[in-house]
């Protein structure tokens, strides 16, 4: 029992991460349309940020890692508004193949580029909050792992407000719902599509900060895995959905925390992509999705 | 191309030639031959799957990975067994046991296309392209955690078997195969699912058919190139074949333009060779790949070798 209630908190600590990243694909993907490959890389860039962000903070021990997050927030915000700007803007009435095959060359282009200015070894990352052992009731856990679970929580009601109580977010839910009405009604697409990449960026930015704290080792291709499964535990929970996508990653963490703690441990990497399969074959439009029907 | 049989018994006359001239021939140049043939058949491959049906994957270095073990296996194992411990280097008996390990490799990718195909008849798009990538990376994950096939060690010890001969060879037939089913009546089809799946199911073609055909026949030449690259580097390794395998060989085929067979052999031809001429900036190829990805698709999304006149495609509403 006890052995299961670690798993547990071990597992809604990875999952909460895949969470942060699956909203910023879901958000994106509910008003474009497509998979931004490249997200995986702005959270890689979101861990590089903190690296470099940890030393010249105010090292008060809680004020030095919020400081840490939101500056890794805000450079990924400003990098995801210029991949749109740059890279997706202009094929807003291209076929769909055209802007996937555009992000993974993002996606490429973000990893090489990293690898050759900071090299492919693995670098340490700092303490940026204070972890310590804590033990309650048999449990062993670190403090990292409340911390993320936090940070996630506050920021995924954060976002909750913006996208439900703020003007911006009824035009980014209207676009998301129908692009030509929205502009019909007097909303900027471009505008939305934006503040989308701004917010599904910074909240890449914050996941990269957690995921290193939890696992402190940063390389420039550390983001492709937690990217790939995060868009697909945004798939489970509904692509579209920001409720889901929440969800879908908390689920997506904990199945593999516990397969992860099973004798099938070296199957971990291919369980994400054999849920995704079977999601896909069998209901296709995820836990909290809405089926759409297909015209002609 | 014009009269593809003709172009094939050329190319084969190409490769008997080479293979005789061969001992006179620098082997770096043959080595470099090799390189070109194996990733012209990949991206051909590729191209009938992501061109000319229009079913965009991600996994193609999983056909091929299926395809190099399943060939090294019958002449790791079998062959010992089949032809004996010291056969004649270059003789009948190994050229034999050499073309059934290429047939059994491209057969075991083949029935891999199948199951990957069957999904993509639901799926389109990105959410394929996610389906397929998934494949590649499970097939890895499984062949790393098989040990009778070296788990994620991989296998050595591969006789030298890939010769200039087999890969031209294997080249022009996959060139040809292509060529001729994309080029005849039935290959139409395609052509009509890649465009417009419904009008084409509304036709009476049967979109799933095609599909299913289209990423078995890839699968299968994918294996065989797979099973020439294992006889040719003498080792092979699960991580060998990941996801940026897969994605040089997208690279070659959205370069050549999709759907253009010449194109895209230029391409791979040119991909090829290009780094062996950059080899002092080696480390840039990566760079290098992604911003003409990026830059394709941007200014020229129709391939770079493509210059027949196409009208812009009216934007979609």
């Amino acid at each position: 029992m006890t052995e299961f209630l670690q798993q547990l908190v071990n597992g809604l600590s990875l999952g909460a991460i895949y969470a942060l990243l699956a909203l910023g694909y879901t958000m994106v993907y509910g008003v474009l349309r497509f998979i931004n490959f490249a997200h995986s890389d702005v959270f890689m860039v979101g861990a590089f940020a903190g690296l470099y962000l940890a030393p010249i903070v105010p090292s008060g021990p809680i004020l030095g890692g919020i400081l840490v997050v939101l500056g890794a927030m805000m450079v990924c915000a400003l990098l995801g508004a210029l991949i749109e700007r740059f890279a997706y803007r202009p094929l807003r009435s291209a076929p769909t193949l055209n802007v996937l095959i555009t992000a993974i060359g993002v996606s490429l282009l973000l990893q090489s580029v990293w690898q050759l200015i900071f090299g492919a070894a693995p670098r340490a990352f700092p303490a940026v909050f204070p972890a310590r052992a804590l033990s309650i009731g048999g449990l062993d856990f670190s403090s990292n792992q409340l911390v993320v679970l936090l940070v996630a929580l506050i920021l995924a009601v954060a976002l909750r407000f913006v996208v439900f109580r703020t003007k911006m977010g009824s035009a980014l839910r209207a676009v998301s719902q129908n692009p030509r009405a929205a502009r019909l009604m007097g909303i900027n697409n471009d505008v939305v599509i934006r503040f989308a990449f701004l917010l599904g960026s910074g909240l890449a930015g914050a996941g990269g900060v957690l995921y290193a704290t939890n696992y402190p080792s940063i390389d420039p291709f550390m983001g492709v895995l937690p990217g790939l499964k995060a868009f697909i535990a945004a798939i489970l929970g509904g692509i579209g959905s920001i409720p889901g996508a929440a969800l879908g990653g908390l689920l997506l963490g904990l199945v593999e925390t516990f397969v992860g703690g099973s004798e099938y441990s070296t199957y971990k990497d291919a369980i994400a992509f054999a849920l995704l399969i079977l999601f896909l074959l069998f209901r296709p439009a995820g836990i909290l999705g809405k089926t759409r029907v297909e015209k002609v | 191309m014009p009269k593809p049989l003709l172009s094939f018994l050329l190319a084969l006359c190409g490769a008997w030639l080479v293979s005789a001239l061969s001992a006179h021939l620098d082997p770096y140049y043959l080595d470099v031959l090799i390189g070109v043939g194996i990733n012209i058949i990949l991206a051909v491959s590729l191209n009938l799957i992501a061109g000319h049906t229009g079913q965009f994957s991600l996994g193609h270095a999983g056909f091929m990975a299926v395809g190099a073990y399943a060939a090294t296996a019958v002449s790791l194992f079998l062959g010992p067994r089949l032809i004996g411990d010291s056969p004649t280097p270059g003789g009948l008996a190994e050229n034999t046991l050499f073309f059934a390990a290429l047939v059994a490799g491209g057969a075991a990718a083949a029935v891999a296309g199948l199951f990957v195909g069957i999904p993509s008849l639901r799926l389109r798009g990105d959410y394929l392209a996610l389906v397929t990538l998934g494949f590649g990376e499970i097939i890895r994950v499984l062949l790393q955690n098989f040990e009778p096939l070296g788990g994620a060690l991989g296998l050595n010890g591969i006789p030298p078997y890939t010769t200039p001969f087999w890969v031209i060879a294997a080249a022009a037939l996959t060139v040809f195969v292509v060529g001729c089913l994309v080029n005849s009546t039935y290959g139409l089809g395609f052509r009509a699912v890649r465009d417009d799946e419904i009008a084409a199911a509304a036709t009476g073609l049967n979109p799933s058919r095609y599909k299913v055909v289209a990423f078995t026949v890839g699968a299968f030449f994918a294996g065989i190139a797979g099973a020439l690259f294992g006889h040719f580097k003498l080792t092979i390794t699960p991580a060998g074949f990941d996801f940026t395998r897969s994605i040089e060989i997208v690279v070659i085929v959205i370069l050549g333009g999709l759907g253009n067979t010449l194109g895209v052999i230029l391409a791979a031809v040119l991909l090829t060779l290009l780094p062996e001429f950059l080899r002092p900036v080696a480390e840039y190829r990566l760079v290098l790949y992604a911003a003409l990805l990026i830059a394709i698709m941007l200014l020229r999304p129709q391939g770079l070798f493509n210059f027949s006149l196409r009208r812009p495609a009216a934007p979609r509403v």
